[in-house]
């Protein structure tokens, strides 16, 4: 048992975490956590095609592509044989506050696609009744650690996160303060545009031409989840209200918008729609990535799209700035 | 926020089933004004639907879109909409967006949350509908509705799992018309429960030749297609025509009103050893009931959904190990607007052949 194995030897147990997913959102909490109760943390490598291959192949086809990268890394970290493999389950932060259903199932998923692998969880589902502090407690406990190394390890690894999360955003304020360039709005989910495979390739084409991306998942969550009011009304998806309420907080300060979105995602599918039929005031364009998308074409669009700025741009200051 | 123009006011709603025929009552018999059937589900409501619905979005979205604008088309000024679960709850604002954009002119409601079944709640929304409505009506109706499900559902559970055996062909399909027509022609409770015992007595009264050995099917996936026949190109219809007993739990009554949906720490466990949380919308039934069909010796599953409902996709990762566990053949249905009816039957008709063998293998 796991007590067995701490007497019985001075090797730090390994726990590894999936690069993916909420991985993005939480990679300092999560690390951090466990390194803090003295586990060797492993994060699987960046994502490359062999670990998307292996993804489909551990995936159900109609899967979104940022699951199948899921299930991708997951192998890899299965096959680093690592002690056991971080899955936790997400469902909601309350009423009217839910994630995607796929973060429901991530854990059973995992768990019955391979025999023998050992996961650690924790249940975050706060209509129910769960909270993020409760939850970490049972999980630090549950690896039979002693309650105030658990809780100390937790505000420690949360503050670690609260000051990343924060420089992040000090970082890109400061990008749209000083940056000249044209600026565009990357409204896509942190593992979606932050991916090495799938997002980067974007971000490196926005650079080659002089592009600035600007985060939408880098705003203060409080604000533009109460932005995304004015865009939807009834929209209960969190991930998607913190998105969302981002563009009516940046739009005077950029001059597009790029909706990233891979392929069948469920909540994009509807809030995608609905942001192209309501948002008429900036330049924006829907990307739809699956894993048969072409670099090529994508690198054309996204040039045709800058272009259309550019040029728009050069007319309203012409015209000395008057809107059209 | 909602103008009273009741006089003027003509509302519809999307399809579901024979859902429409009690639907219509209770929306006749709260709202004060004329309510329209939308019209029969047919391809050209799903192309349309199709049309003009975001490309990748569950198909059950693009078939109520469907059926709105035939009911615009045809004089409706005044749509309803339910909401609850996985990407449902959002479908009524997008809906009406869409309508708007393409130029039709109406109100929009958002009348029913069906993930918390509560008659104060729905009054209070049916209400800001015809501010006239008093509780008392309105719960009359309410009950009404309740039990006309209730009966429906048990009925339409007695004939899936027989019609495939009646000795006079038709008979079925015959009573079952009769009933409804019945059905959409009450006015109490009492009424319904007394037409329910009536007709339960007519339906067990219909010879059929069902041996203990014929084919069971079980059918599992996502709550729309289930119950929408059309949406599933009527694959119970044909599972009865080749003499199989079908049975489904996912129907409103269960959804809604049932004691054993609600309890979903229950649920988890008709699931084990498979699941530790819930999948989402129904993902989680699919597990459990597929579980208790292959321990009561079911001799195949089906599961339908539409493409990339996540929650049935969560399901699926889940069914493929069950299936191999327990031995028991699961065939998966994905359906979008555009599936092929032929490739339907021929995967039907090859699932049933392997049924068959299998069977006639483990009686020899």
């Amino acid at each position: 048992m796991l007590q067995k194995q701490l007497l019985s030897s001075d090797k730090k147990i390994t726990i590894g975490i999936p690069r993916a997913l909420l991985y993005y959102k939480h990679k300092i909490l999560w690390k951090r956590f466990f390194e803090y109760l003295g586990y060797k943390v492993v994060i699987s490598h960046d994502t490359t095609k062999a670990i998307l291959d292996k993804g489909i192949s551990k995936s159900i086809d109609e899967s979104c592509l940022s699951a199948k990268i899921f299930m991708g890394h997951v192998d890899e970290l299965v096959k680093q044989k690592v002690e056991y493999i971080f899955v936790p389950r997400i469902a909601g932060y309350g009423c009217k506050e839910r994630v995607c259903t796929k973060f429901f199932a991530l854990y059973d998923i995992v768990k019955n696609t391979y025999n023998d692998i050992k996961l650690l969880d924790y249940n975050l589902d706060m209509e129910q009744g769960t909270t993020e502090y409760r939850e970490f407690m049972k999980l630090g406990i549950r690896l039979h650690k002693n309650p105030f190394r658990v809780h100390n390890a937790y505000k420690k690894a949360k503050k670690m996160q609260g000051y990343y999360d924060n420089m992040e955003l000090r970082r890109q304020k400061d990008i749209i303060e000083k940056d000249k360039n044209i600026k565009i709005l990357i409204v896509a989910h942190p593992y979606n545009i932050y991916d090495d495979f799938i997002g980067k390739p974007i971000l490196r084409n926005l650079e080659k031409q002089n592009v600035t991306p600007i985060f939408a998942d880098l705003v203060d969550k409080n604000v533009s989840v109460n932005y995304a009011k004015k865009i939807s009304s009834s929209l209960y998806w969190t991930y998607n209200k913190e998105l969302i309420g981002s563009i009516e907080y940046y739009k005077d300060k950029i001059d597009g918008i790029i909706f990233l979105v891979t392929f069948p995602c469920g909540p994009d599918s509807l809030v995608a729609e609905l942001c192209q039929r309501k948002i008429k005031d900036k330049p924006f364009i829907n990307i739809v990535l699956d894993e048969h998308s072409g670099e090529v074409g994508l690198e054309t669009r996204i040039e045709s799209f800058i272009d259309i700025i550019t040029m728009r741009k050069r007319n309203l200051s012409k015209n000395g700035g008057i809107n059209e | 926020m909602v103008e009273s123009m009741n006089n003027k006011r003509i509302i519809s709603f999307p399809h579901m089933g024979n859902y429409y025929i009690v639907i219509k009552q209770m929306l006749q018999n709260t709202l004060n004004c004329e309510i329209m059937t939308p019209p029969p589900i047919t391809k050209r409501t799903i192309d349309i639907g199709a049309k003009y619905s975001p490309d990748f979005v569950c198909v059950p979205f693009k078939y109520n879109l469907g059926n709105y604008i035939e009911a615009l088309e045809k004089g409706a000024n005044f749509l309803v909409q339910a909401g609850g679960g996985c990407r449902f709850g959002y479908y009524a604002e997008i809906q009406e967006q869409i309508l708007r954009d393409l130029g039709y002119d109406f109100e929009f409601f958002n009348i029913l949350d069906t993930g918390n079944v509560n008659p104060r709640r729905y009054y209070k929304e049916f209400k800001k509908v015809n501010p006239k409505l008093d509780f008392r009506t309105f719960f009359k109706a309410f009950r009404v509705l309740y039990n006309q499900v209730i009966i429906m559902d048990k009925i339409e559970d007695y004939i899936r799992q027989n019609i495939g055996f009646e000795v006079n062909k038709g008979s079925f399909e015959k009573l079952e018309k009769l009933f409804y027509k019945e059905l959409s022609n009450v006015n109490t409770a009492k009424e319904v429960k007394n037409i329910g015992s009536n007709f339960e007595q007519k339906f067990r009264d219909i010879p059929i030749n069902k041996k203990e050995t014929c084919l069971k099917v079980g059918i599992v996936g996502e709550l729309y297609m289930l119950m929408e026949p059309f949406s599933n190109y009527f694959i119970e219809k044909e599972l009865g025509k080749r003499g199989i007993a079908v049975k489904r739990h996912i129907t409103v009554s269960y959804l809604l009103f049932s004691k054993e949906h609600s309890n979903k720490k229950q649920i988890i466990k008709s699931a084990y050893p498979y699941l530790k949380y819930e999948l989402g919308a129904d993902g989680t039934d699919s597990i459990s009931r597929s579980n208790e069909f292959a321990q009561n010796g079911y001799d195949g599953i089906i599961h339908i959904k539409p493409f990339g409902c996540t929650p049935e996709v969560n399901a699926m990762s889940i069914l493929q190990k069950l299936g191999n566990d327990k031995n028991i053949p699961i065939l998966y249905f994905s359906f979008d607007a555009q599936t092929s009816e032929t490739g339907v039957n021929t995967r039907l008709e090859a699932f049933y052949d392997m049924l068959l063998m299998r069977k006639e293998s483990n009686i020899i």
